[in-house]
């Protein structure tokens, strides 16, 4: 049976994990789009070999290793090389990090979708460059991109898990320290699943909500 | 600021300009002048250079040798030969020139309003409520008073391209370029967008307009230039380029175009 009254003693220990995963996700996801979005740029625009191949070599080092050995690295690691973290910041930029490669690969092929003669009906009349990102280049992009932005976004709320694993006290570890504590396997399990569940179903409306104002124009009734 | 005739309409010309495409070379030495507040058509078979040459005018395309002089200023280059311009400058002499394409090339977010009212705002830097009151007027100029809200989804082939017209007129350009303005759109689409340039030659633009139209070459044009292969075969007046053609491959160019849309009822 479902013994409710462990909820409240670990009830304000649980909660305190959900924000926290809420947050890092919240984080972790704002800046590894960014990250991303500017790798993509850089990929773009600067066509020296250098900076082309060193941003390659980070991208096949990213997506051919496991997040946790990431995590691991800039963790136990990082001190070795002057880098000391507390658990939390780390989590964050890890999360960062292991994010950025893919969200650049969404917005690389979603800048390369845009049509060129878009772009240069604005250059031709003499946008500046920023202008033209901003308010051609971005908003089209971000039709074709949605989809997979908000689908990448919700494979990061089940990567913040791991942050668990150097001590972050997100929803995975304080469940954790419950199982420890009291073997209340079934308890932790069910806030565990009905969290996320409800988290991923919440990100999902969203994304759908956005993807909708982004393309309203392709739908309108005139 | 009202859009109204044209006062300042610019000149171009183009000295030796040739463009290369790896080794290919799209343009050869193409030398034309193009007269203030006058209509030019550039026609020619497909593939011929046409819209490399036009898209050359506004530096879309960089050249690779001689000049093009918009008045008396050389585009894209500090000299002729020289290093590229700054891209500061080049943008300030694209404000001067106006430029519609084939596929329209609307921004498909944006409303028909906010279509023209944008680059007031991005590049002259105008007020938005002044930006939309000019591109109300260049819409209403177009024809297309109505249908300031419509996103081009919800526009035909050519009222797109009429949004595209107004879009580049609102800008106060002092030429224009037209690539193939009609050829993506249905027969019956392709009056309404003529009307539309007829009235802005009527108006003294200076206008370089590369079409298949020969009807709108012949009756519109007051120059026509005739490339092949990426040279400028011949340029003259309509009469002279469509009356009694000197060069054997225009000949042959208007024939097999007489050819094409000729349409004799089988006897029988
Ligand atoms: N970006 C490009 N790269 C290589 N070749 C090109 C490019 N653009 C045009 N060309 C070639 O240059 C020639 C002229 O093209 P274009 O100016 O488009 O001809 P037109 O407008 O007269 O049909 C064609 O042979 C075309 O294949
Ligand atoms: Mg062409």
């Amino acid at each position: 049976m479902i013994d409710l009254s462990l909820f409240q003693q670990y009830g304000p220990a649980l909660l305190r994990g959900l924000g926290m995963t809420i947050f890092c996700w919240l984080v972790g996801t704002v800046f590894a789009m960014a990250l991303g979005f500017v790798m993509a740029l850089v990929q773009r625009s600067v066509k020296a070999w250098p900076v082309q191949w060193l941003l390659r070599a980070y991208v096949e080092f990213i997506r051919g290793t496991p997040f946790l050995v990431q995590l691991f690295v800039l963790y136990y690691g990082g001190p070795m090389l002057g880098l000391r973290l507390d658990a939390l910041p780390a989590g964050l930029l890890g999360l960062t990090i292991y994010g950025s490669p893919y969200f650049a690969e969404i917005f690389r092929a979603g800048l390369n979708a845009v049509p060129v003669g878009q772009i240069e009906a604005a250059r031709a009349m003499g946008f500046p460059p920023g202008a033209i990102m901003r308010r051609v280049m971005i908003p089209v992009m971000l039709v074709s991109a949605l989809p997979a932005l908000v689908n990448f976004s919700i494979i990061l709320t089940k990567e913040t898990v791991i942050l668990s694993m150097i001590t972050v006290p997100e929803i995975m570890f304080e469940t954790q320290t419950m199982m420890a504590e009291t073997f209340a396997f079934a308890e932790a399990t069910l806030v565990l699943a009905l969290f996320f569940w409800i988290f991923v179903e919440a990100i999902s409306r969203i994304g759908r909500r956005l993807e909708r104002r982004a393309t309203h124009y392709l739908l309108e009734r005139s | 600021m009202a859009l109204t005739t044209t006062t300042n309409a610019a000149s171009a010309r183009l000295e030796n300009v040739s463009k290369f495409y790896g080794e290919f070379q799209a343009l050869k030495d193409v030398s034309l002048a193009i007269p203030p507040g006058k209509v030019t058509c550039l026609i020619g078979p497909s593939g011929s250079g046409k819209s490399t040459l036009l898209r050359c005018i506004n530096f879309l395309e960089e050249y690779d040798r001689g000049g093009i002089w918009i008045d008396d200023r050389l585009i894209g280059y500090d000299a002729v030969g020289g290093r590229k311009m700054a891209p500061g400058r080049l943008r300030e002499m694209r404000r001067d020139i106006g430029m519609v394409f084939q596929q329209f090339n609307l921004w498909p977010h944006m409303t028909a309003l906010q279509n023209v009212a944008e680059g007031l705002e991005r590049v002259k830097r105008l007020p938005r409520a002044q930006a939309q009151r000019i591109a109300a007027e260049a819409l209403a100029k177009v024809g297309l008073g109505d249908k300031t809200g419509n996103h081009p989804s919800r526009l035909s082939g050519g009222q797109q391209q009429r949004v595209a017209i107004a879009r580049a007129i609102a800008m106060q350009p002092r030429i224009m370029l037209f690539d193939e303005p009609t050829s993506a759109l249905d027969p019956e689409l392709v009056g309404e967008v003529l009307a539309v340039m007829k009235q802005l030659a009527a108006e003294g633009m200076t206008m370089v307009v590369v079409t298949h139209e020969m009807g709108f070459a012949a009756h519109v044009a007051d120059r026509v230039a005739f490339m092949e292969r990426g040279e400028l075969v011949a340029a003259g007046t309509p009469a002279e380029i469509f009356g009694n053609p000197a060069d054997a491959r225009v000949r042959a160019f208007l024939q097999s175009y007489n050819d094409r849309n000729a349409f004799d009822v089988k006897a029988g």
